[in-house]
């Protein structure tokens, strides 16, 4: 399994143990993964709010880049933001002939080309779902996540725009929640693994940012969920690192970590938290992930809500005695 | 006279975003602004904004914050039963407000102009330089709030201090030039 690697501006710093965990994992799996040579940023959804056919160049310039290495057309992204902008800018390429001579003529300015399908844009789950599979995921699994409660966050942009070609459903995605199961771990069916993490929100307005943030933790934490995971380096700078600032706006006092889904997958394959990059997190994730291999804790762990059959009427508070 | 005026705004939303054309077969249902997350801060919800563009309501709708708190989750663009572009409609309305200076507050705008920036001069984003232009011109008390977090990225080697030049520079840097040059023509 051989692709071109795009790995994005995120994971070379503030998400460097996604890109850290990706590559291990990878290996492990006998994935080969070359990286795009000189990428540039994708311009997140920052560049295309300003200049149009500047955003696409800019865009187009990697995937001239990506289809220099002629041994694979497969190329994937880790990133959610920068998977939906190469694949969106292949697509539009393709579709518009009239603004493609435009972005064409933009990158023989700066000699390079590229034609509009060459390459097939993908992000790191839909390869790590479909071509790995999760019966080979499983088979290299040594450590089980058993008893690990794990709410899975798909966020937006991977799964709203055919995502997995159009297999998945962009709602209610299922590819994270199988491949956390291939490892052991207890899922939670997460009610808002598709809703927003709000992008760069906090920036804007910041009570419109961490309400978005609020509504994801606090559901995962109404379900129990030991931690989040996530595959976008937006979604876990926002659920991990703005988790404290919402904490002060709403007086909540949530601890949620927020891992990548690849730092687990090497966890139940028994690299150490060290490779993994676990430490990275704002919110420290190691009570969570003690928490692996203790079934008594998953017990704990159900939700305390009244039993359903519980026909009894509502009573006060039984009096306390001294 | 009234309606050419209506009907060159709808052209000129549709025919420059992608797939924008679809935006005329819009029947008004609501469904893109019920499944907005940040519709209850916009001004505007898009249904209402795509009825102002119909009626040709140039200066309300550039000067709303509407396209401005969309945060490009795309729930709009795949729930709207007439397969309208909402997202990228959003991104024309933001580029079209940058292009007339219609926006009154600058702070959006100046945090996607700012982000830019790094990567016209570098290649590559970067975070450190941009969180701190942007706080320092827009909210420099707000630096407080998140001083914990800013403490925790540093300490936990997850900020750089300086952006990554990439090395086929001079090359981006006439490929955004001929860009921008083509688009001004557009
Ligand atoms: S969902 Fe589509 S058709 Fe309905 S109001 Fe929104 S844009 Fe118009
Ligand atoms: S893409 Fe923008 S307009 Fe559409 S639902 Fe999301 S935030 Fe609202």
């Amino acid at each position: 399994m051989n692709y071109t690697y795009f790995p994005g501006c995120s994971l070379e710093k503030n998400a460097a143990c996604y890109d850290a965990s990706t590559r291990a994992v990878a290996a492990q799996l006998g994935m080969q993964l070359t990286e795009v040579e000189d990428w540039n940023c994708c311009g997140a959804t920052e560049y295309v709010s300003l200049n149009l056919t500047a955003a696409y160049s800019l865009i187009a310039r990697n995937l001239a880049q990506a289809s220099k290495n002629t041994s694979t057309h497969e190329l994937v992204a880790p990133c959610s933001a920068c998977y939906l902008n190469l694949r969106k800018c292949d697509k539009v390429l393709g579709q518009d002939p009239k603004f493609a001579g435009r972005v064409v003529q933009a990158l023989a300015a700066g000699g390079l080309s590229y034609k509009p399908g060459t390459l097939h844009i993908r992000h790191l789950l839909d390869v790590l779902y479909q071509d790995v599979g999760l019966e080979a995921l499983a088979a290299k699994v040594t450590k089980p996540l058993r008893g690990l409660r794990v709410a899975p966050y798909y966020g937006c942009m991977i799964v709203r725009p055919e995502f997995h070609d159009g297999g998945e459903d962009p709602e209610a995605p299922t590819s994270l929640d199988e491949i956390l199961k291939a490892l052991g771990a207890d899922v939670v069916d997460y009610p808002l693994k598709a809703a927003c993490c709000g992008g760069h929100m906090t920036q804007i307005s910041e009570a419109t940012g961490f309400d978005m943030i609020h509504r994801l933790v606090k559901s995962a934490a109404d379900l129990n969920a030991d931690l989040i995971a996530t595959l976008c380096p937006m979604c876990q700078l926002n659920l991990d690192g703005f988790q404290g600032a919402m904490n002060r706006h709403f007086g909540s006092h949530f601890h949620m970590p927020v891992l990548y889904f690849t730092q687990l997958i090497g966890l139940a394959m028994g690299m150490s938290m060290r490779e993994m990059g676990i430490g990275e997190e704002i919110v420290d994730a190691r009570a969570a992930l003690s928490r692996i291999g203790s079934e008594m804790a998953a017990e704990a762990a159900e939700p305390k809500r009244p039993r359903k059959d519980d026909k009894a009427l509502p009573m006060p508070a039984p009096l306390k005695r001294a | 006279m009234e309606h050419n005026h209506a009907s060159s705004f709808m052209d000129e939303v549709s025919s420059s975003a992608p797939g924008g054309e679809a935006l005329r077969t819009c029947i008004q249902c609501g469904t893109c602004g019920g499944s907005c997350p940040s519709g209850p801060d916009m001004q505007h919800t898009p249904r209402q904004i795509f009825a102002l563009i119909r009626a040709g309501e140039r200066d309300v709708v550039l000067k709303s914050n509407t396209p401005w708190y969309c945060v490009s989750c795309y729930y709009c663009t795949v729930r709207c039963p007439k397969e309208i572009p909402v997202t990228e409609i959003m991104y024309t309305l933001k580029r079209m407000a940058v292009r007339d200076k219609a926006f009154d507050d600058s702070k959006a705008p100046d945090f996607s102009k700012v982000f830019i920036r790094w990567v016209e001069e570098f290649g590559r984003s970067f975070e450190l330089g941009l969180m701190g232009v942007h706080m320092i011109r827009h909210n420099p008390f707000g630096a407080f709030k998140i001083m914990d977090m800013a403490v925790g990225m540093v300490t936990k080697g997850r900020m750089a201090f300086t952006p990554t030049r990439i090395k086929g520079l001079d090359g981006l840097k006439r490929i955004l030039a001929k860009a921008k040059e083509l688009e001004a023509q557009a």
